[in-house]
């Protein structure tokens, strides 16, 4: 029982990584119904700003305030980041097909990739520690200060964006323009403006998961985002794509699921699971868990 | 046309050829091997030890009149990438004879290639039964995994005195699966239990499901048979979920980055490996000091087999006093007793090297010379 317990929390923490970077997904496709390719790719070039902040903070010893410089830091670079994809890549051609925005997608991602090879190098890299850890042991069940650190940031920054899209004026413009973004527009809402926003958080979402990785892992490599893009786009859809708790939700039963193959049945089963279930979701319940069936406009 | 410009291309891809390098004063050899990617010191410490080799034997007089020069192909640690640079190096570059790899599946990709060709292959380091199966071209100048698998079971079973052994080993790698399989037989033929055996694939890099159900098992210990990058990142989350008990390895450890990516929690922990740099012999000593003179770093057990595997190869060109693939091949063959760095070698009729290995103990970021097992039958 224990040891089940104990898988649930490895499962919960690894999900809660996935429902970060599936939020980024869910969020761009809500306003722009576009999958966003080149998210994973963000997600590790999180990771990467997070390892080299951390190695300009080195001398100093692990700190909670270190970790949290590098959190926020990593954060703002990839909203940036998401900004200029944005901006100069998904833009210019945001009125063409919808199969030309996805090609433009996936073309950014191989940049990405290949990029950060050559810049970062195709080795892996390992980060330092950045908070003093620390092991709780609550009824023969392990919880490391990362795996905890893991958990309740994701659910701090979940709620946070929740609060945000439900309580704020621009959360109310996303939702907004999410509905209908010609409507929107003629609404008199900056919907570039919202569109650049939901980029800038989703992004910083999956920034903030790249950290947490990399103190929980703590291997990064540049080629790190394409599985775990995957996974949490399986997240996203499982969930029900567009919608933010559904997110969540996909992302956790994921992780959870995937933890449970690899301890009970075989770890070669890994990435099967997730390809599974996706196919599973898509024959029996095409608009995800707590998706809305949409009718075709005609 | 079109067609007109498809013949130039031809035309110039025919000519390719007839201006390569070598031939003349020079003797080319390919080397193929991981000098990027997960295990990327395996490929750089090979490679700079063949390096220095070929500087010395060229520096006095070279072979066959001749000087020797390396090309080296990147396979960036993956099979498919060890395939296509041998090809290169067979096709394009003309070499006569080649070295590599270090890891059994990106060797085992390409020896049918240099089979096929009538290339000789010396793998310095791959210890997977299977290599040299490939043909009687494939070579190897090192021990094979029956023997090192036996090797780490006597260190858990003679040195550690354990009874019950965890196995987690990499699904996906020719090398690792070779030392479970070997490792559960010889284990449990000594009286021991194997309790869980868990996998990976090569490139995961989150084990806490694994270790948890290993952790349930009460082991006493944990045999891990895969590379440094993975085997530092399962000692730091084993130690993370509370196994404080000692993982044991074999030479796929051996890398400079094993320490700097596991740290502590590898103190204590053993592992089965071709060589010690602390081996007072001159020949070892003569070969670390060089070493370190050249590139300013400890040479590991890949350094140390890339070298012989090169000065191998030159003794076998100057004995058949040609670079001929089949005569080399011949002379290869009839290698014996060459005093290497990694000891005496004799290659037996199933082209593997037969010799002792070590076993190290890792302590504070060292690796400290345990014991020597020399193969049964010697």
């Amino acid at each position: 029982m224990t040891t089940f317990l104990q898988q649930l929390v490895n499962g919960l923490s690894l999900g809660s990584i996935y429902a970060l970077i599936a939020l980024g997904y869910t969020m761009v496709y809500g306003v722009l119904r576009l999958i966003n390719f080149a998210h994973g790719d963000v997600y590790m070039l999180g990771a990467y700003t997070g390892y080299y902040l951390s190695r300009k903070l080195k001398g100093s010893e692990p700190s909670l305030s270190g970790a949290l410089v590098v959190m926020l830091g990593a954060m703002l670079v990839c909203a940036i980041v998401g900004v200029v994809i944005e901006r100069f890549a998904y833009r210019p051609v945001r009125r063409a097909a919808r199969l030309t925005l996805l090609i433009t997608a996936i073309g950014v991602s191989l940049f990405i990739e290949n990029g950060a090879q050559l810049v970062f190098g195709p080795d892996p890299k390992f980060f330092p520690s950045l908070a003093p850890r620390a092991d709780f042991l609550v009824g023969g069940v392990r919880l490391t200060s990362e795996q905890l650190t893991v958990i309740a940031v994701s659910f701090i920054l979940m709620i946070l964006l929740r609060l945000f899209i439900l309580k704020t004026r621009t959360g109310k413009a996303m939702r907004a323009v999410s509905f209908n973004l010609d409507a929107a527009k003629l609404m008199g809402i900056s919907t570039d403006g919202i569109i650049a926003i939901t980029f800038a958080l989703g992004s910083a979402l999956a920034a903030a998961a790249g950290v947490l990785i990399g103190m929980q892992i703590p291997k990064i490599d540049p080629l790190m985002g394409i599985l775990y893009g995957l996974k949490a786009f399986v997240a996203a859809v499982l969930g029900g794509i567009g919608n933010v708790p559904g997110a969540v939700l996909g992302g956790l039963l994921i992780g959870t699921s995937e933890v449970m193959v690899v301890g009970y049945l075989s770890s070669t089963y890994r990435d099967a699971i997730a390809f599974g279930i996706l196919i599973l979701v898509l024959l029996l319940r095409p608009q995800g868990i707590l998706g809305r069936a949409q009718k075709e406009k005609v | 046309m079109k067609s007109r410009v498809l013949l130039a291309v031809l035309l110039a891809a025919l000519m390719v050829p007839a201006c390569r390098r070598g031939g003349g004063d020079e003797i080319l050899v390919g080397e193929y091997g991981s000098l990027t990617g997960t295990t990327a010191t395996f490929g750089q410490s090979t490679n700079n030890a063949i390096q220095m080799a070929y500087e010395q034997i060229n520096a006095a007089g070279g072979v066959l009149g001749k000087k020797v020069h390396v090309i080296v192909e990147d396979d960036q640690s993956k099979p498919e990438e060890a395939a296509t640079a041998v090809t290169k190096l067979i096709n394009q570059n003309h070499v006569v004879a080649m070295l590599g790899e270090v890891s059994s599946s990106r060797s085992l990709a390409a020896a049918p290639i240099c089979q096929a060709n009538g290339v000789p292959m010396i793998s310095p380091s791959s210890t997977n039964p299977r290599v040299t199966q490939v043909g009687n071209y494939i070579f190897r100048v090192c021990f094979i995994d029956p023997f090192q698998a036996e090797v780490g079971a006597r260190i858990a079973w003679e040195i550690l005195h354990l009874k019950k052994v965890a196995i987690l080993s990499d699904v996906r790698n020719d090398y690792s699966v070779g030392l479970q399989t070997f490792f559960r037989q010889t284990f449990k033929g000594f009286g021991g239990e194997i309790v869980a055996e868990q996998s990976y694939s090569e490139g995961d890099s989150d084990f806490r499901a694994q270790l948890t159900q290993i952790k349930s098992a009460n082991p006493e210990g944990i045999y891990v048979p895969g590379y440094y990058t993975e085997v530092g990142t399962i000692a730091r989350q084993a130690r993370e979920l509370g196994i404080t008990v000692p993982l044991i390895g074999g030479d796929g450890w051996d890398s400079p980055r094993l320490w700097e990516i596991g740290g502590e929690a590898l103190n204590g922990c053993h592992f089965s490996n071709h060589y010690s740099v602390d081996d007072p012999s001159p020949a070892v000593q003569k070969f670390v000091t060089d070493y370190r003179t050249k590139y300013n770093q400890t040479p590991d057990a890949l350094a140390a087999l890339g070298y012989d595997a090169a000065r191998i190869l030159a003794d076998a060109m100057k004995r058949a006093g040609t670079t001929k693939g089949d005569k080399v091949r011949d002379a290869l063959v009839a290698t014996k007793d060459f005093q290497g760095v990694t000891g005496s070698i004799t290659i037996n009729k199933e082209r593997n090297a037969v010799k002792p290995a070590v076993v190290l103990k890792i302590e504070n970021g060292k690796f400290v010379y345990v014991t020597t097992v020399k193969p049964t039958g010697t």
